[in-house]
Order: structure tokens, then sequence, then C-alpha cells
């Protein structure tokens, strides 16, 4: 059982323990305290899970056993959105006014989100399907041990990547926002009232909505396990992993503006940025004009915000 | 496809993928126009997907179906695999079109045969109507909970997907009255909350392949007695695993699949007014194999003859190679394998005369040999 993920008093089936203790994911996986935290906020709800292969369906443990307390639907690597897709369509078949919704929850790693799986994802989100998507963003595969993915950050050390990687992060965020869905969102398990305020926002919206959790992998990160929240914490204040929300594609809100912590202790915190050749000047930088950007697009005057 | 479809709306309705490819597309466009009462078509982005939804509504209880071809199928092959080994009673049309690199929309059965091991039930029709009515019985078969294994319908490419025939199409009512309302066992619910398809340990992974395994052998029985309800519904007969032909007093048989065998018949028949004792057996199920039952139509019989429209590159025919495992031990006799219209050709009688010519002739068996190639 991870570190940040503490004992639950509840009896197994209680959905608002979604992830039973036992479980034998790493230390200071925020993976695990996101799901901690989803089944938290869902616990007064009816839902499925579909996963696809990633450290969240090897987190179920093995057959005949489970960690999850809700159905869970393991999917291929690409499929998941498109597996989900089946699911909910079942389910509005057989809808009935009298009783509560059922909702289909997609919950993916990097890998299945921003690479193999992202036309899938797309062609989900075009059609607008009746579906929550999380992404738990690691910023690596992680199952398989560690290497980039196209969500891993400039400069990072991966397995795949040994001298730091070259290319900047894909804007997930921003690729969704692009589809017009009614809504998506930035998660951060160091922000947990925003966290569920969001995902409470999400289940009163109809279609298609998308959620990033910035979920930090102590494994893959080469961090300090007890540091996991700290770091994620580091990440919306410096600017790094910005909490904000889209609406229908185009109406942007920042949920926790940066302040002026400086990236640098971010960084410093993880020996996968570590060696001569990061150049935390440049990726300061970027960060920098990320939040801008994103600032403009909230509609507030980026020089007023500098100054906080 | 369709009506079987409809049938499922007094259950949890009726779900289908789609994604098209010549020659298969009118069979999606057909599915994506039907009324359904409850049902829905997901149009979606890949045949990938197209099988992904259908694992998830059926997972959900729904009846699925989807239908592919060629590249089509060999882009959907992950979750192919998928549907079977979740025990999930999808069904699918799959035109047997040659696969590409180079691009060729003609008749081939490589693409569905290289899902040969992946545990799907594979019929292959050789007329309109075999087809209407394969798919019809395909649904009753997947989802006998004594099966519940998907079945892969197949038919060449426009030889019999793109021409008319006059059919006998299934009414809704006979729909209705042949299909019991789809149940899966295992699907989603929230009050026995299970995960599907995570991890598991080679011993359970083990008792898994071992139920699949017990589960298709039910097939060929299974598949008798709702033919049998086919006849009382529908008032006709729809093929079951082979189909002999003439094979009683004959000395040389000669054993096809899908329409190819439509030629055989014909070639037979002229043999015969000849007073040459030649007899045919159409292979229909070819997963399971129906190993026993062709030992016993085989008799003792010492030439046979194989037409393949399809090759596993450096071997020989599928069907070749199956039907040689299956009668080894059966003594000295010569199973000679013929490659006719790999790729798409033609299979005309003429051809299907020279194999026959050939078989007749033979004393010793040789390599598989290639029909069709120009001199
Ligand atoms: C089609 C396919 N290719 C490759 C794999 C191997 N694989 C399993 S999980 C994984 C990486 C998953 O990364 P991510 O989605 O970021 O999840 P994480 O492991 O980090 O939780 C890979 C490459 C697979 N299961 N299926
Ligand atoms: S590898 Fe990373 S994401 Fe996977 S269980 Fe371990 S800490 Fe969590
Ligand atoms: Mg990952």
């Amino acid at each position: 059982m991870s570190a940040a993920n503490p004992p639950s008093t509840r009896t197994s089936t209680h959905t608002d323990c979604l992830l039973r203790p036992g479980n034998t994911n790493c230390g200071g996986c925020g993976m695990s305290t996101g799901l901690t935290m989803l089944g938290r906020a869902l616990a007064d709800e009816d839902y499925s899970l579909v996963i696809p292969a990633c450290c969240g369906i090897v987190t179920a443990g093995a057959f005949p056993t489970t960690s999850y307390t809700v159905p869970v639907v393991a999917s291929t690597f690409a499929s998941s959105p498109a597996v989900a897709s089946g699911v909910a369509a079942v389910n509005e078949l057989n809808a009935k006014p009298d009783e509560k919704p059922k909702h289909v929850i997609c919950w993916a790693g990097d890998g299945g989100t921003y690479d193999i799986g992202i036309a899938t994802l797309s062609a989900a989100a075009e059609r607008n399907e009746n579906l929550i998507y999380i992404c738990y963003d690691n910023e690596i595969y992680g199952n398989t041990g560690g290497q980039r993915s196209s969500a891993t950050p400039a400069a990072a050390k991966t397995t795949t990547t040994p001298g730091g990687k070259g290319e900047r992060k894909k804007e997930i965020i921003e690729i969704m926002a692009a589809h017009r869905i009614p809504y998506a969102a930035t998660l951060s398990i160091a922000h947990p009232e925003d966290f569920q305020d969001k995902i409470h926002k999400a289940l009163n919206i109809r279609g298609f909505r998308f959620f990033l959790v910035h979920a930090p992998c102590p494994t893959g990160w080469k961090t300090e396990p007890a540091e996991s929240i700290e770091l994620v914490s580091l990440a919306v204040r410096s600017g790094v992993f910005p909490l904000y929300e889209v609406f229908d594609g185009i109406d942007y809100h920042i949920n926790a503006d940066p302040d002026d912590t400086d990236p640098g202790e971010y960084f410093g915190m993880q020996k996968r940025f570590s060696g001569q050749d990061f150049d935390l000047l440049s990726v300061t930088r970027n960060i920098h004009e990320r939040l801008d950007r994103l600032r403009r697009l909230s509609g507030i005057s980026v020089d007023r915000i500098s100054e906080l | 496809m369709s009506l079987a479809g409809e049938a499922n709306r007094g259950a949890r309705g009726a779900v289908c993928g789609i994604y098209p490819i010549t020659p298969q597309t009118e069979i999606v466009e057909f599915v994506a126009r039907f009324p359904f009462t409850k049902g829905r078509v997901i149009p979606v982005e890949s045949e990938h997907s197209a099988m992904a939804v259908c694992i998830g509504a059926a997972l959900n209880g729904a009846r699925t179906f989807t239908a592919s071809s060629s590249n089509g199928l060999a882009y959907m092959a992950e979750n192919v695999m998928v549907a079977a080994f979740y025990r999930l009673p999808i069904v699918m049309a799959a035109v047997n079109r040659t696969l590409g690199p180079p691009w060729n929309i003609w008749a081939d059965q490589g693409d569905s045969l290289m899902f040969r091991d992946f545990a799907w039930i594979q019929l292959y029709c050789d007329t309109n109507q075999d087809v209407a009515d394969s798919a019809m019985l395909a649904f009753r078969i997947a989802e006998d909970p004594r099966v519940l294994l998907p079945v892969m319908v197949c038919m060449d490419a426009f030889i019999v997907s793109h021409t008319s025939m006059e059919i006998e199409l299934a009414t809704q009512d006979q729909a209705d009255r042949f299909l019991p309302l789809c149940d899966v066992p295992h699907h989603l619910d929230l009050e026995h909350p299970v995960t599907i398809g995570g991890m598991s340990f080679p011993q359970e992974t083990l008792t898994h392949r071992l139920e699949l395994d017990e589960a298709m052998r039910r097939v060929p029985a299974v598949m008798e007695e709702h033919r049998v309800t086919f006849r009382e519904v529908f008032g006709r007969e729809v093929a079951g695993d082979l189909e002999a032909y003439r094979t009683e007093d004959a000395d040389r048989i000669f054993i096809a699949s899908g329409s190819i065998s439509i030629t055989l018949k014909d070639v037979v028949d002229e043999w015969r007014e000849k007073g040459e004792k030649v007899g045919m057996i159409r292979i229909k199920l070819f997963r399971p194999f129906p190993g026993e039952r062709l030992r016993d139509l085989c008799g003792n019989v010492e030439k046979i003859g194989v037409l393949d429209r399809n090759y596993s590159a450096g071997t020989g025919g599928i069907f070749w190679q199956e039907i040689r495992a299956v009668l080894q031990g059966q003594g000295d006799r010569l199973v000679q394998g013929y490659l006719t219209g790999v790729g798409g050709g033609d299979v005309v009688p003429e051809t299907v005369r020279e194999v026959v010519r050939d078989l007749s002739q033979r004393s010793k068996a040789a390599a598989p040999i290639w029909k069709g190639i120009d001199q």
C-alpha cells in the first residue's frame, strides 16, 4: 500500500473507498492519491471505470482479487474512450428517469492519453460522448519502467531519453479545448477541495469532460516518496502545473493563481532533472510564456498578475 | 444484423461500432440507416475503436455487432482478441479481401484467417442467403450460455458481398422468435463490482484458456441444435459445419470453402455425368474445426484435393494444412493442396476442372500447386 494512501476505515464495498488498502502501488504514488480523492468526490455516485494498460490497471492486482470497489473494465492501451463510449451508450439506452445516472469514467495514464490513444480520445471528444476522461499524468511510461512519453517535460531524463528529453510536453488541455468539449480542467492532489469541486461540477455537465491530474511518480521521477504532495504543490505555485478549467473550449478560468515561487525549487527536488545541461533559465522562460498565454486566455491582464 | 439488434429491444438494446472499408461499406451504411427502437450506431475513427465500442457495450449487456475487411481487420486485431478473451458474444461480418499492399480489393481469405487462433468462431459462407441466415444463427450461437464467444461471418469480397441474388429475408417477427433476449452473464454490475481483464498469473490464465477451449468444443453440437430451431422458425435450412455433396461412393473428394464451393459443385456434377466418382465437401465452420466429422465424411477415400483461396507463405493453403492435420494417421492417402484465387483471381469452372484432372492423374502428393498464374 502506498504511503500517500491513508488507510480506510470503510467497508471495502463502500465506494467512498474506491481504492482498497493493500494494493501494490509504490510509496508516494500520486496516481493512488488521485484515485482516493476521486473515490471521495464520487462517494454518492454510481459509476464504472474503464482503465487502459497503465499502472492504474496493475493497481487492481491479480485475478480473482481487485483493489477497486467499483466495476472496472481493462481496455487495450489505446481504447479506453472507445470502450467507455460503448458502456455509456448502453447506460443511456437503459436510463430511467427515476434512477440516478450511471457515470462512466476513463482513468488513463499519459501514455494512453497523449500517445497511443490520442486518435481514440480525439474521436470520442469530437462525438461528445457522455463520459468523464481523467488522465493521471506521471509524465512517463511508469508501468513499463520509465520511458519517455509526449507528456514528459523537456530536459527530463527517462530510460529512452538518457541525456534528457529534447522536446517540450504536449499541451493536452489545449488539444482537448480545441475539440470544444463542454469541460476540461487540471487537477492537483495538493488541492483536494478544488479537485472535488471540479469533479462535482463535471457530474452536472453532459458530454465529454476531460481532466488532467498531475501525478508524481517517485519511481520514475527519482524523488522522495514523502515529498510527492510538496512537489505538486510547488508545481501549482510556480506555474509549472497551473490549475485551470476551460468551458466549451473557449472560456478559460485560472483556479489558483501561481505566486512567485521559483520553478527551480520544483526541479531541484527531482533527480530526473539533475545534471549540468539542465538549463533552468530556458525552462523557466517556457513556463512563464505558457502562463502568460493562459492568463491572456483567461482575460487577465498579464502585467497585473506578474506583479503578484 | 439489424433485425437481430432490433430483436433485443426488450433487453439492454443494440450497439454497433462502425468504420467503412471497401467492400464492407454497404453493410455499415445499412446499419447506420436502420431505425432501431433501442439501439445506437457509433461511427468511430478506426476499426480498432469499432471493436472497442462493441466490447464496452457487450460488457454492459447489449447485443453488439460490427463488420470489417482486409486491412481493417488487421488494424482491429488487438481488440478482436479481447472480444474472445472476455467471452463476449459479438458478431462481426468479415468480407474476405486481399491484405495489402499492394492494394487489391478482391477476394482472399487471408484477412479473417489471421484470427484463426483468436478464439473466434468462424463461419465461411457461400451465397448471400447463407450470409443472411448465418448472421442470424451467429447471434444465437454466440449468446448461447454454453458458448459465449464472438462469431465471424465470413464472405468472399464482391463475389458474395456485391452480387445480388433473390433471397428469403428474415422478418422482424421471425428474428424476435428465433433470438432470445441477449444476456451477457458477466456484464457490469454496480452491486457486484469486479475488475474485468486485470492481471492474472499463469495458473489462472491456463484455466481461462481451458474454459475457452471447452466452450469452443461445444460449438458444433450447439450449432446443430440451433439449426433445428432455425428450420422451425424460418422454414428453411441453414448450412451447418460441413456440407457433403455426392461423397457417399466417391473415390476422389474435393474440399473448398466460400464461393469456390459453388463452382466446385457444378464441376462435380459435370464429372459425375461422365461417370467419374467425384464428390465434394464445403467447410463452413472453420473454428472450431469440425475434424471428427470431416474424417468420417472422407471415410477411406484415397485422394483428396483441397482448394484454398488463401495461403501461408512458404507453406501452403491454410485449410489444406488443417485438413492434413486432421487426417494424419489415416493411412497413406494423398491430400493435395491447390492455391486457387489467391489475391482475388476468378476461380472459373475451367480452373476447377484442371484441379479435378490433376488429382485424378496424380499418384503422389506434391507441394501446393498454384493456379491462375499466367504462363
Ligand atoms: C498496444 C500496446 N503497446 C504497448 C504496451 C505496453 N505498455 C503497457 S503500459 C505502457 C505504458 C503506460 O504508460 P502510461 O499510459 O503513461 O501509464 P503509466 O504506466 O505511467 O501509469 C506500455 C507501453 C501495451 N500494453 N499495449
Ligand atoms: S510507477 Fe509511478 S505511477 Fe506507477 S505505481 Fe509506481 S509511483 Fe505510481
Ligand atoms: Mg504515465
